[in-house]
């Protein structure tokens, strides 16, 4: 077989082993896949289960279906509850949104009074210095969530918490000075060599004895909350316990799904401070470790299944990152080879 | 938004392939595989679909798609509408392989989507070998030309499936 260029083949045929396998979760019900006696002309001219496919794909597909925000059946259509509709829409605007920005501004004074001082006066002491800053970001994180009206009931026990994605903008800013302060780890998702600076970083982290537990999202982006995609398998090749923890909201006070194609942040948060409250549901899943027969991609995929049923989300095969690039030629290439298998197979037979 | 008149044009563009349900939801598809909303789908925007992506034949299909409105995507799609008659659906694999459009389908051609099918797996010589011997022995040559009637006699026999389901809330 002929190979591609040298430097690639090893790393791509690394991955190629890793992966799981993808024709597990599609919808196949190809004919020409089953070997049936002597090759003939209408067998090679017959490519309607491929065509098929394509079709299917166009028609509908499990990735598009994972980041498509689900409006709400209006329920405001009749003569008595639209009245009740336009007044709730009046407390929303006019009550609760100046109320929450109010508490967000009250809450941003306190912090930043409190912890410019500290962050400054208190450079010699960085125990002290560290613990007071990590307060006054619970604090401000708080002041956040209620200027949102976050509902949350916790399930089971509590382990303890984060690495998070630079956004661009005023967020950004924020991200940067603020919550370096308690020791998040940075990464940018479409630098490639970023990867092994961030592994490098998360192993040092999870080794360090008196550091706090890592949050992580192992999906890499935005996704529905109906489904869940494949899990990045960097935070399950570091050798440490992982906390499976399942979020589910209750879109019936609002959809909290940021669908960036559709929304800025800020816009997505505009949205969410005019709205009744956030509500959702956190479980404390049972702690895991790889076992000794599992590769780390298995290890991810066993705890992406443990949340799935508990959050009640429906598995898709793709990376989330397919958002933003292309898929690798790798899986046409596993179609190609099984045909072609199948043709030469076929042509043996008499 | 369609009305109800530019539902009964599609539906009679694509030779009632398609319900009224059905038309409606191509059109929430259309609109939202259509980001930039030009009013056609850019092969960037299929392309963005993995499962459609990954498909060998993606490309050839790509050129049939270009540039299609809504009435005439609807359209393309209704070979793959279980309401389609046999003819309807190998006229559309005819139309695969002819990608000059002229009516006929020649060796390369054949040999041309059977690269597609089996990419570097095969050599070059092997495929030409096997397309040869299987021509050879359904009655053709290297050099046969093969019209519509062709396909239909290769292809009409073989209990040929095609179809898609479109997702109707």
């Amino acid at each position: 077989m002929s190979g591609s260029g040298g430097k690639l083949s090893s790393s791509s045929s690394e991955l190629d082993l890793d992966r799981p396998n993808i024709e597990d979760y599609l919808p196949s019900g190809s004919s020409i896949h089953e070997p049936r006696g002597k090759l003939r002309l209408c067998d090679l001219l017959d490519i309607s289960p491929t065509l098929t496919e394509a079709a299917g794909a166009i028609v509908d597909d499990s990735f598009t279906r994972c980041f498509k925000s689900n409006p709400p059946e209006p329920w405001n259509w009749n003569v008595y509850l639209f009245p009740l509709w336009c007044f709730g829409v009046a407390v929303r605007y006019l009550i609760l949104f100046p109320a929450r920005v109010i508490v967000l501004i009250i809450g941003w004074i306190i912090f930043l009074s409190s912890f410019i001082p500290v962050h400054f006066l208190l450079k010699g002491h960085d125990k002290l210095r560290k613990k007071m800053e990590r307060v006054l970001v619970e604090l401000i994180c708080s002041f956040f969530v209620a200027s949102w009206t976050g509902v949350v009931k916790y399930h089971g026990p509590r382990p303890s918490i984060r690495p998070k994605q630079k956004h661009p903008g005023w967020v950004g800013l924020l991200q940067s000075t603020i919550l370096e302060s308690v020791g998040c780890i940075w990464f940018n998702r479409s630098e490639a060599k970023d990867r092994e600076i961030v592994t490098k970083k998360l192993r040092e982290h999870v080794q360090g004895v008196d550091n706090n537990p890592l949050l992580i999202f192992p999906e890499g982006t935005c996704v529905n909350n109906q489904y869940s995609v494949m899990f990045k398998k960097g935070a399950f090749e570091l050798g440490c316990t992982v906390c499976p923890v399942a979020i589910k909201y209750n879109k019936i006070f609002v959809d909290a799904f940021l669908n960036s194609r559709k929304q800025s942040f800020t816009m997505h948060l505009l949205q969410l401070m005019t709205s009744w409250a956030v509500v959702c549901d956190v479980w404390y899943l049972e702690p895991q470790n790889l076992k000794p027969v599992e590769t780390p991609i298995e290890f991810a995929e066993r705890v992406r299944d443990i949340i799935s049923v508990r959050a009640g989300l429906k598995k898709v095969p793709w990376d989330g990152y397919l958002k933003y690039s292309r898929p690798s030629p790798k899986h046409r290439e596993r179609k190609q080879q099984s045909f072609a298998e199948c043709v030469l197979q076929r042509l043996e037979e008499k | 938004m369609l009305t109800q008149y530019d539902i009964e044009e599609v539906q009679q563009h694509c030779n009632n392939a398609f319900s009224q349900q059905e038309i409606l939801s191509l059109y929430d598809r259309f609109c939202q595989l259509d980001r930039n909303g030009g009013g056609f789908i850019s092969a960037e925007e299929f392309l963005s679909v993995p499962e459609f992506a990954v498909n060998p034949l993606s490309q050839r299909l790509l050129r049939m798609l270009d540039g299609l409105n809504f009435k005439e995507f609807v359209a393309f799609l209704s070979a793959f509408s279980p309401r389609a008659t046999l003819q309807q659906k190998i006229e559309f694999i005819f139309k695969v392989y002819d990608s000059d459009c002229n009516g006929k389908v020649t060796f390369n051609d054949m040999l041309d989507v059977l690269h597609d099918l089996t990419g570097q797996f095969i050599s070059e010589q092997q495929r030409e070998q096997v397309l040869t011997q299987v021509l050879e022995e359904a009655g053709y040559t290297k050099d046969s030309l093969l019209v519509m009637s062709d396909f239909v006699k290769i292809l009409g026999s073989s209990g040929l499936k095609m179809e898609v389901e479109v997702p109707v809330d």
